[in-house]
């Protein structure tokens, strides 16, 4: 059976959109431009389709289509910035001359500028779901829980930012590749948190953004194959999603990772997931915590003489007390409860964490299991003190209920 | 290329600060040596400035500055630059960066007598 011309279309969109369009940005030298002279693209080869038959190189239509609508709007509109200098360049490669830019990946470019420090976060984020995800200002606002006028507005503003900041349509060089890379990758595990943590009620809808954030992640990994963090934050997704069904039980109330019901637990991207991970090499921060999730998955009663030295290395990289209190409990498991209220000691003398939650939660664990009941009530009265989450609240008080059981 | 400018803020007392002048040489000889270079200057401070406003046909001079504010424009630097990395580049390579603050802001092209 033959794809009916509509069909095609929806495929080369889906399929083609965000190489052709990073291509265009670079070619017209500007990201509205470029969108609309692509939209105009895609209108048109539905009528021309429909009328003449689809296309061999369906792809090269769109971006010969899309380049000659970017000649007719700079012809029209004379208010767009060096209009002259665009339209010569643009007609040099009518003529069929070759594209002297096309040696990175375009799409690396749009990645890189889409989030550029330059604009601020939430705006990296809309952009980068917009132009390299292809997802709708209204699915956008949607899975963001703002107004879609609120979005829009935040999405035309960030294509202004770049073209009116004058950020640069390129892959960083190599001195500055690390640290922009850390700020992509920000950016994409943000919008993973982004559907992870969301609340029961909007859960499918946000849900959708974890989706997203993989296919992001992949297209990295695709694009950035020597990038050991790269590969560590695609990992540390796949785990985390694959889990994602079994994160919540019938009653909506959230379920602890080995309280789960493995058997619905997604075979297939715990498989990715594992392969990527293998595929991550040296130290790095997602590397590690994915290296964390897959040994917690591995077996119900998991290594944690290993977690804890990995915990260790995390915050050696990046320190933090989230780091530290995990690495305590995996010693506490590793080494007894002793060893891990040790490793807690100093961070409780800490005057900035007395509000800390984690640290006073894992402290009242690690007393009741030493078998110090008074110790570990005091702790877990602490903890529900300062906890702001019902769903936490509801955890802590049972565990303190059950502790003169 | 675009021209950028970079507006210098520093708070009061922090300009004088001799021991850094070989710094600046340096950058802006560095500047100027790979072209970048437009202009540069450092400002007399806020108590020397004055600021004039037209209302109703009359000039009116005040002393003082547009806008008291803790920290005041102490120079600026106009750059040639490839796109705002550069820009940010440079802007960071100033001494002024490390207690300061350089506001980058490009230039509205085909203004001004620079043509």
């Amino acid at each position: 059976m033959t794809e009916s011309p509509d069909a095609v279309v929806a495929r080369v969109f889906r399929d083609e959109r965000l190489a052709v369009l990073a291509t265009l940005i670079r070619q017209v030298g500007d990201v509205q431009l470029a969108e609309d002279a692509l939209q105009d693209a895609f209108a048109a080869a539905v009528e021309a389709w429909r009328r003449d038959g689809v296309p061999d190189r369906a792809g090269a239509w769109i971006t010969v289509a899309a380049r000659r609508r970017a000649i007719d709007r700079l012809r029209r509109d004379r208010s767009i910035a060096e209009r002259a200098e665009r339209l010569a360049r643009l007609m040099r490669l009518e003529d069929g001359r070759p594209d002297a830019g096309a040696v990175d990946d375009d799409r690396l470019r749009l990645i890189f500028t889409c989030c550029h420090p330059a604009l601020a976060m939430p705006a990296r984020v809309a952009l980068t779901l917009r132009m390299v995800g292809g997802l709708t200002t209204a699915e956008i606002a949607r899975a963001f829980l703002v107004a879609e006028p609120t979005m829009g507005k935040r999405i035309v503003r960030a294509k202004r930012r770049i073209a009116e900041a004058g950020v640069g349509y390129r892959v960083p060089g190599r001195d500055e590749l690390p640290e922009r890379l850390r700020g992509v990758l920000r950016v994409v595990y943000l919008i993973f948190n982004e559907g992870y943590s969301a609340a029961e009620g909007d859960r499918l809808v946000r849900g959708e953004l974890c989706g997203e954030a993989v296919r992001l992640g992949r297209l990295l990994a695709e694009l950035l194959p020597g990038e050991t963090e790269v590969w560590g934050l695609l990992a540390l997704m796949l785990l985390h999603d694959a889990r994602r069904p079994a994160r919540v039980d019938a009653d909506g109330h959230y379920v602890a990772l080995h309280e789960q019901d493995r058997s619905l637990w997604d075979r297939d991207e715990i498989r990715e997931g594992l392969a990527a991970l293998a595929r991550a090499k040296g130290p790095g921060e997602y590397r590690l915590q994915a290296a964390i999730a897959a040994l917690h998955m591995a077996a119900p009663e998991p290594d944690w003489t290993l977690i804890a030295r990995l915990y260790g290395t995390l915050g050696e990289i990046s320190p933090a007390p989230v780091v530290e209190v995990n690495r305590a409990v995996a010693v506490g498991f590793a080494d007894g409860p002793g060893a891990g209220l040790a490793l807690l000691a100093p961070l409780l003398d800490e005057p900035v964490l007395e509000r800390y939650q984690p640290l006073h939660a894992a402290h009242a664990e690690l007393l009741r299991r030493a078998g110090d009941v008074d110790g570990a009530e005091g702790a877990y009265r602490r903890a529900l003190e300062i906890t702001g989450n019902e769903v936490e609240r509801a955890e802590l008080a049972r565990r303190l209920q059950t502790l003169r059981g | 290329m675009a021209e950028y400018v970079l507006l210098l803020y520093a708070e009061d007392g922090e300009r004088d600060r001799w021991e850094e002048m070989p710094l600046w040489v340096e950058v802006t000889k560095s500047l100027q040596e790979a072209g970048v270079l437009v202009d540069n200057a450092a400002l007399e401070s806020p108590e020397a400035a004055t600021t004039v406003r037209v209302r109703g046909g009359a000039a009116e001079a005040t002393d003082g500055p547009f806008a008291t504010t803790k920290e005041f424009l102490a120079g600026y630097y106009v750059l040639d630059c490839a796109d705002l990395d550069e820009a940010l580049r440079h802007a960071a390579r100033l001494p002024l960066a490390r207690y300061g603050a350089v506001e980058v802001r490009p230039v509205v092209a085909g203004w001004g007598g620079r043509g």
